[in-house]
């Protein structure tokens, strides 16, 4: 079994309202040293392959398919044994 | 002639389409159910508003895989009218049946609200029933509806008069000030290149029978019907 870990992320560039209200918060009880959240979303999935370069096909064709819209995201992922 | 409503685990306005083509517009209309590959002798395409799949991952990003999608994008390739509503709308971008996505509202807050929007383009099969600049009326109720698409591509829609609707204020004026949601350039509702597929945040079909309180939207589905019934004409 391998362990995929994917992370998905407003491209930069881009308005994250809520890394603005994360930032604001943080800032409200005293973390006025952050000067940028961004907030993204990451998955982790357990996949029944054995092969890691067969693996890392598979799930940027995930990524690239449903797990991230590349209009407006960009993702990243790692991949290990489970 | 045939409309179809496409419904999905999770679609909620679709009752109220099927109510604006049936009752409305007086013609006959289908539900659609996602898991279809063949849509039958259908002549227009609504996919309605809603939380299909639950809105996970992203909104859309699940419907658009489902098979009827497939047969929907060979229907409009085929010149077929298809409009998206809200939730429609996204499943459309994510299908890249139209440009752009819809990203979080500006202000973090789910938005239902009455929305004075403003006609841009009336030469289309979709909004031949108002003028250009017309002021009309329609509710939004969404959490993603900020429009999004790369400068130069919004560049390319607002040459080619691919913008229908923009929120604005009653008076017609549109601003940052007016902008509900934060889209780019206040865009409300789009359409194709090939101007047979539009999607829109508001809501026509919650506007289109007057004792629910408004009737602008009903203009959507006469244009619709007007197209079509010249199209059988010629």
């Amino acid at each position: 079994m391998l362990k995929a870990i994917v992370t998905v992320m407003l491209k930069k560039g881009i308005f994250d309202p809520q890394g603005r209200a994360v930032q604001n918060g943080l800032d409200s009880i005293g973390f006025d040293q952050v000067k940028k959240v961004r907030v993204g979303k990451q998955l982790e999935m357990e996949l029944e392959m054995t092969d890691m370069a067969t693996a890392e096909a598979s799930v940027h064709d995930m990524c690239d398919k449903m797990l991230a819209n590349p209009v407006v995201e960009s993702y990243s992922f790692e991949i290990k044994e489970a | 002639m045939n409309w179809g409503v496409l419904l999905f685990p999770g679609s909620n306005c679709a009752e109220d389409c099927f109510h604006a083509v049936d009752k409305i517009l007086g013609k006959p209309v289908k539900y659609l159910w996602h898991k279809d590959t063949d849509l039958g002798d259908v002549d227009a395409i609504i996919i309605p508003g809603g939380f299909s799949y639950g809105d996970h991952l992203r909104p859309g990003a699940i419907a658009h895989l489902s098979p009827a999608m497939t047969a929907v994008k060979e229907f409009a390739s085929n010149g077929g009218l298809v409009i998206g509503v809200c939730n429609g709308f996204q499943i459309l971008t994510e299908s890249r049946m139209l440009p752009g996505s819809l990203l979080q509202n500006r202000g973090l807050k789910f938005l239902c609200q009455d929305q004075s929007l403003k006609v841009d383009n009336s030469d289309t099969p979709f909004t031949s029933e108002y003028d250009s600049g017309d002021v009309v009326v329609f509710p939004i109720a969404h959490n993603e509806g900020n429009y999004y698409a790369a400068p130069d591509t919004i560049a390319e829609m607002e040459a080619n008069g691919q913008i229908l609707f923009r929120y604005c204020s009653p008076e017609g004026e549109v601003s940052e000030e007016t902008n509900p949601n934060g889209s780019i350039n206040s865009i409300a509702g789009i359409i194709n290149r090939t101007g047979n597929v539009v999607g829109m945040m508001p809501h026509p079909e919650r506007s289109a029978d007057g004792v629910l309180g408004l009737s602008d939207g009903k203009g959507v589905f006469v244009s619709m019907l007007n197209h079509l019934e010249a199209q059988n004409d010629s």
